[in-house]
């Protein structure tokens, strides 16, 4: 998807943040762009076109400014994305997206055009991502590249760890800290 | 709190502000653990988001809306913490209440599953917006992890010219540093043309720091930040306020201190501005005009492109006398008194222009209170608007105050994306000066000619 500055309104419209559990985003990803108004997928958008397929969303630079809803993150994933590829994220969108097990892989603007222009000269062309290696690679090719990701991010990712456990496991540091305030 | 090695840190949180729509997952996660809100006290909550603007004392009609912002009340009260409800006096935009509640103090640690958290940063605090699995951590353990971020400070000299209000000030920042420059930094605003600022002033410019992709934005506390805090609700008293003041003065950055980035603007610079795009960062002065495509980067182009197609605006084109269809002065960033008095005063004794619909929304119950006692109700009635009551409203249009497909809005609000407003819609941002000047002429028009 080469379009640049996504912003979470497109990728997840505010009328459909009135859910109150985490299920069903997919359905409503990117929905202005992929139907129009009476409902009918619009066919020049990439998400309706049938030659793309896979798991790994690729798009232009500054991908997921603006609102911090974390909703963004579920739609993306409910809709089968397990990795978004770009030159330029967001920190809201890239923190909650790491909180999801979406993988944010930020690469060089030269190798996002790369990928840009061989999907586009054929659809067929394979994306390939390692995360215990930090690798992102155009598949039959020498084009890959490595990225960065937090190491204790990554570990978290690849053991399915959540902030939230270790938070608690914390507890008693934590009221021991209050107390040292007071 | 702690640091991880190779990690974020472990942030302890000393208030967490809660609405309707980022809140509900976080409490089914903890509900489901068997938990209970570990700090309740610290966690302050009100339905802002998806509320009506109007009849608010007649049920929600939207049956997912009463239904999210019921479940807020259910959860608030599993767990004991303070609500302020629909009708309740204090109710408002989270971003508008816990300021003028002076629960928003220098020094704290504030974080709401709303970017516009931000806002907050106007008093000194570290103040940043979240997502609803950090509100999950924030309830369950009152703590949250965050990598440390880079510092960037933006000085903004000199006096500011007729007409040319904060708002304005942070609509130039922003298109001068694009909407990614902020992205990784927390931004401290400083320089004597900052320092001039109400507080309500530098709320407008701290709670748009989101919109250059800077998680936080602050500026040092001052005689002004201590004056407004001073005697509200819940601000210290007595002894304890003076303790607090000396505090809150030592929080400045040292004289000699390194920021990673630092830039400098002139408010000489800055006319009263206007976005002609999809982002915050598309902005010029309103007496100027669109850019032309070869004023364009080239890798730029094909977004330039894109966004003035879908606005209907042709490259190169003069921004005043265009004709516009409503008006929306309210939200997080201008909801406040200042933000309805600025547009009252402006349209006393005028006349609202025919083709405009205008939705004045104040940001809380005490600010629609305040504007009554001022009587500014009554002005706005004379010139044909009419004074509606506290919620979101129009700046995302997930109630019923939606802009029609296709209809151009002024708008005091922060965010001008596709269907920002409502499907279809197109936004243009300005401050309340200028959306008082549209809504009385009718057309893009820059205030500053208009005024004493």
């Amino acid at each position: 998807m080469s379009i640049e500055n996504v912003d979470t309104d497109q990728i997840i419209p505010a009328r459909f943040l009135k859910a109150t559990t985490r299920e069903g985003f997919g359905d409503n990803l990117f929905r202005d762009w992929r139907y129009d108004k009476a409902g009918n997928p619009k066919e020049d958008f990439v998400l309706n076109q049938d030659k793309y397929s896979g798991s790994i969303l690729v798009a232009g630079k500054n991908f997921g400014s603006g609102s911090s809803r974390e909703h963004a993150a579920w739609a993306i994933s409910d809709y089968g994305f397990r990795v978004v590829v770009s030159s330029f994220f967001a920190d809201i969108f890239k923190n909650n997206s790491l909180n999801n097990g979406l993988l944010p892989v930020q690469v060089s603007e030269a190798f996002l055009q790369t990928i840009f222009d061989m999907v586009e000269a054929d659809p067929g062309t394979e994306i390939e991502v390692n995360l215990e290696q930090q690798q992102i690679s155009i598949a039959g090719t020498d084009h890959a590249e490595t990225f960065e990701i937090n190491p204790y991010k990554k570990e978290c990712m690849l053991n399915g760890y959540t902030d939230i456990d270790f938070l608690i496991s914390i507890k008693d540091k934590i009221v021991a800290f209050e107390q040292s305030r007071t | 709190m702690q640091e991880i090695e190779g990690g974020p840190s472990v942030l302890y949180i000393d208030k967490h502000l809660i609405h309707e729509v980022t809140s509900p997952q976080a409490f089914a996660g903890i509900d489901a653990r068997g938990m209970k809100v570990f700090r309740p006290q610290n966690t302050v909550a009100t339905p802002d988001h998806n509320v009506p603007t109007i009849d608010q004392h007649v049920t929600i009609h939207d049956e997912l809306s009463r239904f999210q912002v019921n479940k807020l009340t259910q959860n608030c009260e599993n767990h004991g913490i303070e609500l302020y409800g629909l009708n309740h006096p204090y109710q408002g935009i989270v971003h508008v209440i816990g300021p003028e509640l002076g629960i928003t103090q220098p020094g704290m640690t504030i974080v709401c599953g709303d970017s516009h958290t931000s806002t907050h940063g106007a008093f000194g605090s570290v103040a940043f917006g979240i997502g609803t699995s950090e509100v999950e951590m924030v309830l369950t353990t009152q703590c949250i992890l965050q990598p440390k971020p880079k510092k960037m400070r933006i000085n903004v000299e000199g006096e500011l010219g007729r007409g040319v209000t904060a708002k304005d000030i942070i609509l130039y920042i922003i298109s001068q540093i694009s909407t990614s420059g902020g992205t990784g930094y927390f931004i401290e605003y400083a320089g004597s043309a900052i320092r001039s600022l109400s507080m309500e002033g530098r709320m407008t410019i701290c709670n748009m720091s989101i919109e250059s992709g800077a998680r936080g934005g602050l500026i040092a506390p001052d005689a002004t930040t201590y004056a407004y805090i001073r005697g509200r609700e819940f601000a210290p008293t007595g002894e304890d306020f003076e303790k607090a003041v000396q505090q809150w003065e030592s929080l400045k950055s040292d004289e000699d201190a390194v920021f990673d980035k630092e830039l400098t603007f002139a408010a000489s610079d800055i006319q009263p501005m206007i976005t002609y795009g999809t982002n915050p960062g598309m902005g010029t002065n309103i007496s100027g005009n669109i850019p032309a495509e070869s004023d364009i980067e080239s890798t730029g182009l094909k977004s330039f492109k894109k966004s003035l197609s879908y606005m209907g605006f042709e490259p190169g084109v003069p921004l005043e006398g265009m004709p516009v269809d409503f008006v929306f002065v309210g939200s997080c960033t201008n909801g406040r008194i200042e933000d309805l008095r600025a547009f009252s005063d402006f349209v006393k004794g005028k006349k609202k222009a025919d083709n405009i619909t205008a939705w004045i929304v104040p940001g809380s119950k005490q600010v629609e209170k305040q504007a009554k006692e001022e009587g500014l109700d009554k002005i706005l009635e004379a010139a044909g608007f009419e004074l509606r009551q506290p919620g979101c409203s129009a700046c995302l249009a997930m109630n019923d105050d939606k802009i029609p497909e296709g209809k151009l809005a002024v708008s005091t609000s922060n965010r001008n994306f596709e269907g920002r407003q409502g499907p279809g819609a197109r936004t243009m941002l300005a401050s309340p000066l200028t959306a008082a000047a549209v809504a009385v002429t009718g057309k893009v028009t820059d205030p500053s000619g208009l005024i004493q």
